[in-house]
């Protein structure tokens, strides 16, 4: 089924597009992650241009995460509070990357450091994730009794409010922080950060984790509705007929992730989410050493 | 004798007066429309004496397709502690979005290299117009890039039996148009070439555009980003809200 892309210009296979959608909304049913990190490369791998690719797949992230908000905001799941602390964040973090987006483009290096922020954060997410959800499946070293409830630093900030559903006393700042650097990686890589929110979530700012997926969704259903925008106005780039197959794929996969993830064990999820990220970095991080296919690149002026 | 000789020659040549080029295209506009994979234009022709009498003698012919021109810049990966980034940069100021270049005999065989690069016959005689100061080598290093580039991305082509010729009048040559193609006015030239000079020109234009739902996409996201942005938005969340509400269901 060939489909012309109006912003892109080029026609795709739409049938390939609605599975790739569907692939990362299984994902961020399973895990409550957007799957950003795993469409933008692969809609750039199909030879949708980059910018293109990033932009669109932030608005469909939208989309994925909109059910997955509706279904844990119904069972008590989103902290509101708390996710609005990091969504004022995330708006402010993304005007900073949209900055930072503008400063790597002019000299040059923005691929490269598109490409480097995915290798470290993926990777270093990946391995924490694997060698946790290993040693929970052992059944040693008991995870939960031995961590902080959260980081030394957190507990030093002024100012301190309370977040009843996360069950915690802190101060804003602390969330505030959180969704700042979010936001920025979600501009520069067009990606949700979920895979970053969810950890931080837990281990930075411990909040309980019956709230961990619910209030992340929340802030990047926002986040990436902010960074749409952003795109819109500044690279015009996002291309609404590549969103609209995007989604019809990740809203329908979405439902039969979230219903998988009734089923299945939290701590093979975790594994085989450990292991598609690592996947995603290895691959990166070879594109980063091997010559690349095209050593040149068009930039129009 | 010589100068018989010469006479004769010269009445040969009156004679002989520079044909005319009737050129036409299959289509002069190419809708961009949803479903478009890309078409295929069929340039063709006819070539006369000026009496309106078939042409007569051998002549070979170019077609040169060209897409608009944009300013680009070409940017050079190297490897740098074992990382390729980009390194070195090159501007061209008229880069054609598209080139296609059809004859009916290998253009070596049928005009010198000079030639060949005042009328762009070939993907290397393309005319980029580099801006800045650079080495002619370096030069020649960024322009074979793009062209490398460009080829792949089916965007430039070349082909030297793309072009037929039957009974000496009639010319016909196939382009194909990829889907990526950008939008505006192409023009389409044909050159007649014989004895290594090109007797005649005839040049005719394409346009290629945006029709339709296409058109007012793209119209949209550059006129009204705002509102654009915000349908999109809509757009994210009105089917997630949908699928969410329609799963309950079942």
């Amino acid at each position: 089924m060939d489909v012309y892309l109006p912003i892109a210009n080029l026609s795709v296979n739409g049938l390939w597009i609605v599975a790739l959608g569907g692939l990362t909304g299984v994902l961020s049913g399973l895990f409550g992650v957007g799957g950003g990190f795993l469409t933008t490369p692969l809609l750039i791998f199909y030879g949708i241009p980059p910018t293109v690719a990033a932009a669109s797949a932030s608005t469909q992230v939208t989309g994925a995460s909109v059910t997955g908000v509706l279904a844990h905001g119904g069972r008590g799941g989103v902290d509101y509070r708390m996710g609005m602390v990091m969504v004022a964040g995330g708006v402010i973090g993304s005007g900073f990357g949209a900055l930072l987006f503008r400063f790597f483009r002019s000299i040059g290096q923005i691929d490269v450091v598109i490409s480097a922020l995915y290798v470290i954060l993926l990777g270093t997410i990946g391995l924490l994730m694997a060698r946790e959800s290993v040693q929970t499946l052992r059944g040693k070293g008991n995870a939960q009794a031995a961590r902080r409830r959260h980081h030394p630093l957190v507990a030093s900030l002024p100012m301190r409010w309370r977040f009843y559903r996360s069950g915690l006393y802190i101060s804003p700042l602390a969330p505030l922080v959180v969704g700042i650097a979010v936001g920025i990686l979600t501009m520069l890589m067009g990606v949700g950060g979920g895979f970053i929110l969810v950890p931080a979530m837990l281990y930075i700012l411990g909040m309980s984790a019956n709230v961990v997926v619910g209030t992340s969704l929340y802030n990047i259903l926002f986040v990436t509705m902010a960074t749409t925008m952003m795109h819109s106005l500044t690279t015009k780039a996002v291309d609404i007929v590549l969103v609209f197959l995007l989604l019809v794929g990740s809203v329908t996969g979405a439902q039969f992730g979230s219903q998988l993830a009734v089923k299945a064990k939290p701590e093979i999820l975790r594994l085989i989410l450990a292991a598609i990220v690592l996947m995603v970095a290895f691959r990166m991080f070879l594109g980063l050493f091997y010559q690349p296919d095209e050593i040149y690149t068009i930039y129009p002026l | 004798m010589r100068a018989l000789l010469l006479l004769a020659f010269a009445f040969a040549l009156m004679g002989q007066r520079d044909p005319i080029l009737v050129p036409e295209v299959s289509q002069h506009e190419v809708q961009v429309r949803q479903g478009f994979t890309g078409t295929e234009l069929l340039l063709f022709g006819a070539v006369l004496d000026p009496q309106g009498r078939a042409a007569g003698s051998d002549y070979d012919i170019v077609v040169v397709l060209k897409g608009p021109s944009e300013p680009v810049r070409l940017r050079e990966k190297e490897r740098f502690a074992g990382v390729w980034v980009n390194a070195a940069s090159s501007d061209f100021r008229s880069v054609p979005s598209y080139f296609a270049v059809a004859s009916s005999k290998p253009i070596a065989d049928i005009v010198d290299e000079k030639t060949a690069a005042i009328y762009e016959f070939g993907t290397a005689y393309i005319q980029l117009s580099p801006s800045g100061v650079i080495e002619p080598e370096e030069q020649a290093r960024f322009k074979a890039g793009l062209v490398d580039l460009k080829t792949r991305q089916d965007l430039y082509k070349q082909d030297f039996q793309g072009v037929q010729i039957s009974e000496q009048v009639l010319y016909q040559s196939r382009i194909s148009l990829p889907s990526n193609v950008s939008t505006g006015t192409y023009t389409a030239e044909t050159f007649a070439v014989r004895d290594g000079r090109v007797i005649a020109s005839a040049q005719a234009e394409v346009e290629v555009r945006k029709v339709g739902f296409e058109r007012l996409v793209a119209r949209y996201s550059q006129e009204w980003s705002l509102v654009y942005g915000l349908l999109a938005v809509m757009l994210s969340v009105g089917m997630g809200w949908a699928a969410g509400r329609l799963f309950a269901l079942i």
